[in-house]
């Protein structure tokens, strides 16, 4: 058979433009287990827990609003703070895991001003750890990842600083240690190392915790205002608080599908 | 040859310079081993101590990435059948006590200078 040059020319057209779109399928496929995972959805981590660990499908949150008050919110801030080694500083280069906020700041979409008096003025705030966490697509260097139980966590040692995350993040999740924080904080726990100059931090759901069988340190000393559980489990504390009362999200119209729930 | 005076002296200069580093130690003693604290808690390291000197750079950052990325936190040793954490904090500087005498001692000997302490607390520090 006798290749003429117009046959070969079609050949190779569309042998390079397969080529050519060849990344893109990559791309949109690659860097997770399930094809569903890539450009469009953030890969998640295999956990390979000890036999201790609390283990989940998908751990969740449920904040009780109306047993908030002054004391436990304090309780919660302060217990979370001092186990993080979170350093205390004023003003805008604060740094927190967790924090009291309005209700209104809060929920922008679900409140509005006739609502009841006795509804909880404030709440408390921290990382959604969303299912489909915005932070965890724009890190540059996957320091920030979603593990297969759904939390949203921090590798601190690949963090370089870029801030994408919080770009991205639309709850204010996460904090920039614009200094040292090391002479903010108080007393040190040994225990968990501090941050550097540099580095972003934000609520891990006391994945070192959960490691050694114990719950998050904010759900224990709040006196039952926090829930913590597996949200796939229907007999979890968590799925019969939501099956029973009446619960909203913050922002859920973002997409970013977050599981920390709030009872009002 | 032209220049013959400048060209000798400049290659004289220059092989001077270049065997500085000889010169200069000449004379000077050899590197001697620090004396490191012992540990009095136990016997054996997490590994045999020729592994220890060799690895433990590379132990502990595969023990990073198995904690934070992996959550797997338990570190089962080949010499003694015993499990560890995997912890720099609570499990080296819970047998190696004293971070100055121990890790230190060695490192600046060999002028290395590990950047994990800006985070990672040695908890003696904290005490003092
Ligand atoms: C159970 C207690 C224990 C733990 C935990 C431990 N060590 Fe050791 N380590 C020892 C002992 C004991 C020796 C000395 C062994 C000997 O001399 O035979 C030693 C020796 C060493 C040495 C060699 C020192 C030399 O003489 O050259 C290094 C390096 C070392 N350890 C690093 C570490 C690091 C890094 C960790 C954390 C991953 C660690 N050790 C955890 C007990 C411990
Ligand atoms: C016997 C001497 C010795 C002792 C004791 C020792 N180290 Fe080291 N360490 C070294 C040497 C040598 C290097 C550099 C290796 C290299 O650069 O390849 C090093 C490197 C390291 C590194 C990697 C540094 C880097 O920049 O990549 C870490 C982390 C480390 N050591 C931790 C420890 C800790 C923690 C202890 C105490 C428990 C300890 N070392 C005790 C000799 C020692
Ligand atoms: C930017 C701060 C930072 C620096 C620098 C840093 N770490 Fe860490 N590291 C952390 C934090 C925070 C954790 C705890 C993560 C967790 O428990 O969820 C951690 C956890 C670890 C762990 C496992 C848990 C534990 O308790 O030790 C190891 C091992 C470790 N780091 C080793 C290192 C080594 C080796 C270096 C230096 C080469 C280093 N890290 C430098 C912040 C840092």
């Amino acid at each position: 058979m006798k290749t003429v040059r117009r046959d070969f020319l079609k050949v190779a057209a569309v042998t390079a433009f397969g080529w050519g779109i060849c990344p893109t399928v990559k791309a949109l496929a690659s860097g997770g287990a399930r094809p569903s995972e890539g450009l469009f959805f953030a890969s998640r981590h295999a956990v390979h827990v000890g036999p201790n660990a609390l283990k989940a499908q998908r751990w969740a949150m449920v904040i009780d609003t109306t047993k908030l008050n002054e004391k436990v919110v304090q309780d919660i801030v302060q217990v979370c703070h001092t186990t993080h080694n979170v350093p205390d500083i004023s003003g805008q280069q604060n740094i927190k895991w967790i924090w009291e906020a309005p209700m209104e700041n809060l929920f922008l979409d679900d409140l509005h001003e006739f609502q009841p008096e006795s509804g909880a003025k404030t709440a408390l705030a921290l990382c959604n750890h969303c299912d489909n966490p915005p932070c965890v697509r724009v890190c540059p260097t996957k320091a920030t990842f979603q593990r297969e139980d759904g939390i949203v966590i921090m590798d601190f040692h690949r963090c370089i600083g870029c801030r994408y995350c919080m770009a991205g993040c639309p709850y204010g999740s996460r904090s920039f240690n614009f200094q040292d924080p090391r002479p903010f904080i108080a007393k040190t726990t040994p225990d968990f190392p501090t941050r550097t100059k540099g580095v972003v931090e934000k609520c891990e759901f006391c994945a070192e915790r959960l490691a050694e069988g114990k719950m998050p340190a904010c759900v224990e000393v709040s006196e039952g205002a926090l829930a913590f559980g597996d949200l796939a489990d229907p007999e979890s504390e968590v799925r019969k608080l939501l099956a029973e009362r009446f619960s909203i999200r913050r922002s859920p119209t973002l997409g970013t599908n977050p599981c920390v729930y709030y009872l009002v | 040859m032209y220049h013959k005076s400048k060209i000798l002296t400049g290659l004289a200069v220059f092989i001077i310079f270049m065997t500085y580093p000889f010169w200069n130690n000449i004379g000077s003693a050899a590197y001697v081993r620090p004396e490191l604290e012992k540990v009095k808690k136990a016997k054996e390291c997490v590994e045999s101590v020729e592994f220890m000197r060799a690895e433990h750079m590379s132990m502990l950052n595969e023990w990073r990435d198995e904690v934070v990325r992996d959550a797997s936190h338990e570190y089962h040793s080949t010499v003694n059948n015993s499990v560890y954490q995997k912890s720099l904090t609570k499990t080296c500087m819970d047998c190696h006590e004293n971070k100055d005498k121990f890790c230190d001692k060695c490192h600046d000997s060999v002028a290395v200078d590990p950047y994990c302490w800006d985070c990672h607390v040695d908890p003696k520090g904290v005490q003092k």
